[in-house]
């Protein structure tokens, strides 16, 4: 039976479909989890997509890390369930405290919705793992705060430790040191601003994403069989 | 007795005088501002309808026509495709990001209103010349609010177009095309009926916003001074309120929960109560007083005619109320029950405001829907016209630099599209800065299917301003060219018509002209328009506009599993020109109208090349037919497809040149004209079988020609033009972003 992976809908997510979508393309089976969830039986991992949770309004993610099912995120994150943030699911998970740093306004200020390259540089992640370090990803962007920060000790430390999963070939937002994706000290949670749902059919013109996908249903699936 | 009120509400006093004959007495206040919303330009297109007869309205894949919210086509596999095209000029013009933003989400109601998901949105632009603090301060808000508000409502803005012309300098157009798509047993119309239905209003509060906005705005020119003060006419987007609506009301209708449903856009519940009752030919007793207010205070009237945005009106049965509550509860969408349907034999068809117990209006629903009056207004030709159409430019001196002029004309919208979100619902194949945008048919609650859409949004001003009937006609023809590069097979056509004041007799001539040539053209490519929206009144201190008809145009593919070639050459491949070369008439590369003999000598009159519709026809019969190979798997003779338009065969073949990061050989242009001619009906090909493309060519009965070869680092025309490609690559990389963020 293949991994199952919830993907959590606030008012406001709209990449839910999209990420469902994709992450049946990787061999998982998607199922959609109200925010208003307080539980997350029988889920192996936790996806928290792209979009504008609560109309990003305050600041992205300000509020959505409020919504009843964080809760039951962190509880699950805590025991070691994968846990996978894209884009305005990585800024919840920083506003929440599961992820260092902060995702702020692109330098330029303005929204960029464009074709990135993203190198893998550690594969310790739940989203890496098994992927061979240093290949390059076509992998788009889209996003108006994607401009990753964090004070210089983090940086060290997520630089020391291997927690800086992807990094941009040529940075389309501003973010330090080119940062595309963090992990967690344990690697089971993972926060990406490009888009792997978005480049998971040649035909919308790249499959770059189903590497990081299935690495994501791997690691879910090894949960299911703990 | 109103006194002359009538006349502050826009109404004339022969107006006021059939109102007075409607209700048998004179109108309360109230109702002389129902009336003064509902009977205005926007709203009732008193000064077009007449002439909108005359477009062909009807195409076995029809389901539903102008007049609704949306017109609806057929796509096949049990699927329906919703598309409409509307104007936000005004609103943009006085506060371009608001305006902008709400223009996306007027048109995105339109779209599930019908009970289809919006899928993508198109944004044609017209602007001044942006080499002014103001142009850019437009231009900026405009694409800002676009951008927020589509990206954040979750619908991708797959295309547009962008154009810069002195004569938008104070008064910018801002069109929206939105396509939405559902499950054909879905669909529902915009009517009431049943007495004792509840009549519902969804999301957000009423307010003081936009009381009389688009509906007073668009219906008056702008003169100057008094302009700023019509910024509190400009309503406020809430794009989070909106998406949380189009959840909660696609709930509804999958539900089945909801007898009828209508937008409230422009006049308010006012439009939406008595459209829906006139539609349905039944009454409704609305009761201001149960409307959520958002500021306390307001007058029953400025309740009726408010423009707040992120409202619907549900007419839902008595017994379905608690589910209906209950759904929108869920997704926090607020819902209140504002009214009745009626079905009263005495007193058919009324629309009844109370507020409280008391009865403040009391209209024939149908009176304010359908029986504004329709005006035949004066029109005439320009005085000048036949001076106009002798100062032709094709002889003009050749240039004595054909490639910094080529390059002049090259330009890269990617500035302005990298601001959308154009990747939602992983169905855009081919998006924007293409010939026409190609969509998987799929999304969230449809059938699965193969199928593809395209659609195209098209315009071409300086065209229109020689000849509005010709114009438009050339317009269509490209929109055709443009979506068989896609592969697609067009099927309907919906309008935008921006003009100036009607009440200048040469606009209103400009406005028959240009639907008589959409109705010709129309007919001859056999397609329906299945919807429209009129925008008059754009003009600054009494100068009009040119005549901007923008046609959006649907087209679809049968099977869409593959990518079609891109418009972009590939190295060693053959370029080849499709279509014929030279014009019949005395000149064989008219230069009239096109972008060179406008933008480079300023030269805006002459004649327009004539378009042979059935050679136009079979050229994109035949260019869909290669494309279509591709895009179902097949493989294709093409490797790179591109429709000659603006700027002609010189732009077109640098744009290919530069997307595909190869250089070309070219040979046997003749002078500039042949490198600058926008004649229509000519696409270019790449292709690595040329012997076989011009072979089939032939056989379809569509002219071909080997005009060159693909490859190396210079774009070479021979005899005219001998550039690096990086020089070339750099000037239309940076053509916007060098006028927009000046150094």
């Amino acid at each position: 039976m293949s991994a199952r992976v919830g993907v959590v809908v606030f008012p406001g997510t709209n990449c839910e479909h999209d990420t469902v979508t994709a992450l049946e393309r990787a061999g998982a089976t998607g199922t959609l989890v109200w925010h208003t969830e307080q539980r997350l039986d029988g889920l192996d991992a936790v996806v928290l997509p792209g979009g504008f949770a609560h109309g990003d309004y305050l600041r992205p993610g300000a509020i959505a890390r409020f919504s009843p099912v964080m809760a039951a995120v962190e509880r699950f994150a805590a025991g070691g369930g994968p846990v996978l943030g894209i884009c305005n699911g990585f800024q919840v998970l920083t506003e929440a405290g599961l992820l260092p740093g902060a995702l702020v306004k692109n330098r330029g200020l303005r929204f960029v919705c464009a074709p990135a390259c993203v190198r893998v540089d550690s594969t310790q992640s739940v989203l890496t793992g098994g992927v061979d370090e240093g290949r390059e990803l076509a992998i788009p962007v889209n996003h108006f705060s994607g401009s990753y920060v964090c004070d210089d000790r983090t940086l060290a430390e997520l630089r020391d430790t291997g927690r800086v999963v992807l990094r941009y070939v040529e940075n389309p937002n501003g973010s330090v040191d080119d940062i595309a994706g963090v992990a967690s000290r344990a690697g089971n949670v993972v926060g990406l601003m490009p888009h792997p749902e978005r480049a998971s059919d040649p035909l919308v013109g790249s499959d770059d994403g189903l590497p990081l996908l299935r690495a994501l249903v791997g690691a879910a699936a090894g949960v299911r069989a703990a | 007795m109103t006194g002359t009120l009538h006349r502050a509400l826009g109404l004339t006093d022969e107006e006021h005088a059939r109102i007075v004959e409607i209700l048998g007495r004179d109108p309360n206040e109230l109702e002389l501002a129902l009336y003064g919303v509902m009977w205005s330009e926007h709203c009732s297109y008193k000064s077009s309808r007449l002439h909108l007869r005359r477009l062909p309205t009807t195409g076995e894949r029809v389901l539903v026509g102008p007049g609704e919210n949306a017109g609806v086509i057929d796509a096949g596999d049990g699927i329906a495709v919703a598309i409409r095209i509307e104007s936000h000029n005004h609103p943009s013009a006085i506060e371009p990001h608001q305006g902008a933003a709400t223009g996306v989400g007027g048109i995105l109601r339109d779209i599930f209103t019908m009970g289809a998901r919006p899928l993508a949105v198109m944004d044609p632009l017209f602007f001044g010349p942006p080499d002014g603090a103001r142009q850019r301060w437009l231009l900026e808000g405009v694409v800002s609010g676009i951008s927020s508000y589509g990206n954040s409502v979750g619908v991708p803005t797959v295309g547009g177009e962008l154009t810069f012309d002195p004569c938008y300098a104070g008064n910018p157009l801002v069109n929206v095309l939105c396509l939405g798509a559902l499950p054909v047993d879905r669909l529902v119309l915009g009517r009431a009926s049943g007495g004792g239905n509840l009549a519902v209003l969804l999301g957000a509060t009423t307010g003081r916003d936009g009381i009389g906005g688009v509906s007073v705005l668009a219906s008056a020119g702008f003169s100057g001074e008094a302009d700023e003060a019509k910024r509190p006419n400009v309503q406020v987007g809430d794009p989070f309120e909106e998406k949380r609506l189009i959840e909660a009301c696609l709930a509804l209708l999958d539900a089945g929960l909801v007898v009828g449903i209508q937008d409230l856009g422009g006049a308010g519940l006012a439009c939406a109560t008595s459209e829906t009752a006139a539609r349905g030919g039944v009454g409704m007793d609305v009761d201001v007083g149960a409307v959520p207010r958002r500021e306390p205070g307001m007058a029953p009237w400025e309740v009726m005619t408010s423009e707040s945005q992120e409202r619907m009106l549900a007419i839902v049965t008595p017994g379905s109320w608690p589910a209906v509550e209950a759904l929108c509860r869920r997704w926090e969408v607020r819902a209140s029950v504002v009214g009745t349907v009626t079905e009263d034999a005495a007193h058919p068809g009324r629309l009844r405001v109370r507020d409280g117990d008391n009865v403040v209006g009391d209209v024939p629903a149908a009176s304010l829907a359908d029986d504004a009056p329709v005006y035949d207004r004066p029109m005439h030709p320009p005085a000048d016209l036949d001076r106009r159409r002798s100062d032709d430019p094709t002889g003009t001196e050749a240039p004595a630099d054909c490639a910094a002029e080529l390059a002049a004309l090259l330009v890269d919208p990617s500035w302005v599209y990298r601001q959308y979100d154009h990747q939602l619902f992983l169905n855009t194949v081919v998006g924007p800065g293409a010939d026409a945008a190609l969509l998987r048919l799929a999304g969230p609650g449809l059938p699965p299917s193969e199928r593809g859409v395209a659609v195209t949004t098209d315009s071409a001003p300086r065209w229109c301003a020689i000849d509005p009937r010709a114009g438009v006609a050339l317009v269509l023809a490209e929109a055709v060219a443009n979506l068989a590069c896609v592969g697609a097979t067009p099927v309907a056509v919906v309008n935008c018509l921006n003009f100036g004041n009607p009440e200048h007799p040469e606009v209103m001539w400009q406005l028959s002209e240009t639907v008589d040539g959409l109705a010709d053209a129309c007919r001859a490519f056999g397609l329906p328009v299945v919807g429209g929206n009129v925008s008059l009144y754009n003009e600054t201190t009494g100068a009009d506009i040119s005549p901007t008809p923008v046609l959006g145009v649907l087209g679809l593919v049968d099977r869409l599993v593959e990518r079609p070639p891109p418009m972009a050459l590939v190295p060693g491949s053959t370029v080849v020109l499709l279509g014929a070369r030279r014009a019949a008439g005395r000149s064989p590369h008219p230069l009239g109208g096109s972008r060179w003999a406008v933008e480079c000598r300023g030269r805006r009159h002459g004649a327009l090349p004539a378009l042979d519709a059935a050679a136009h026809a079979r050229l994109a019969a035949f260019v869909a037919s290669l494309v279509a190979d591709a895009l179902g798997g097949g493989g294709s003779v093409l490797c790179g497809v591109h429709d000659v338009s603006g700027g002609g065969l010189g732009v077109a073949l640098a744009e290919m040149a530069v997307a595909g990061g190869s250089g070309v050989r070219v040979a046997g242009v003749d002078g500039h004209a042949e490198l600058f001619t926008e004649l229509p009906s000519r696409v270019l090909a790449a292709t690595d079988a040329p012997v076989e493309l011009c072979a089939r060519a032939e056989a379809a009965g569509v002219p071909a020609s080997v005009i060159g070869t693909a490859g190396g680092p210079r774009f070479a025309v021979e005899g005219l033009v001998d550039v690096s490609l990086d020089e070339l690559t750099a000037s239309w990389a940076g053509a916007l972003a060098r006028r927009l963020e000046p150094a």
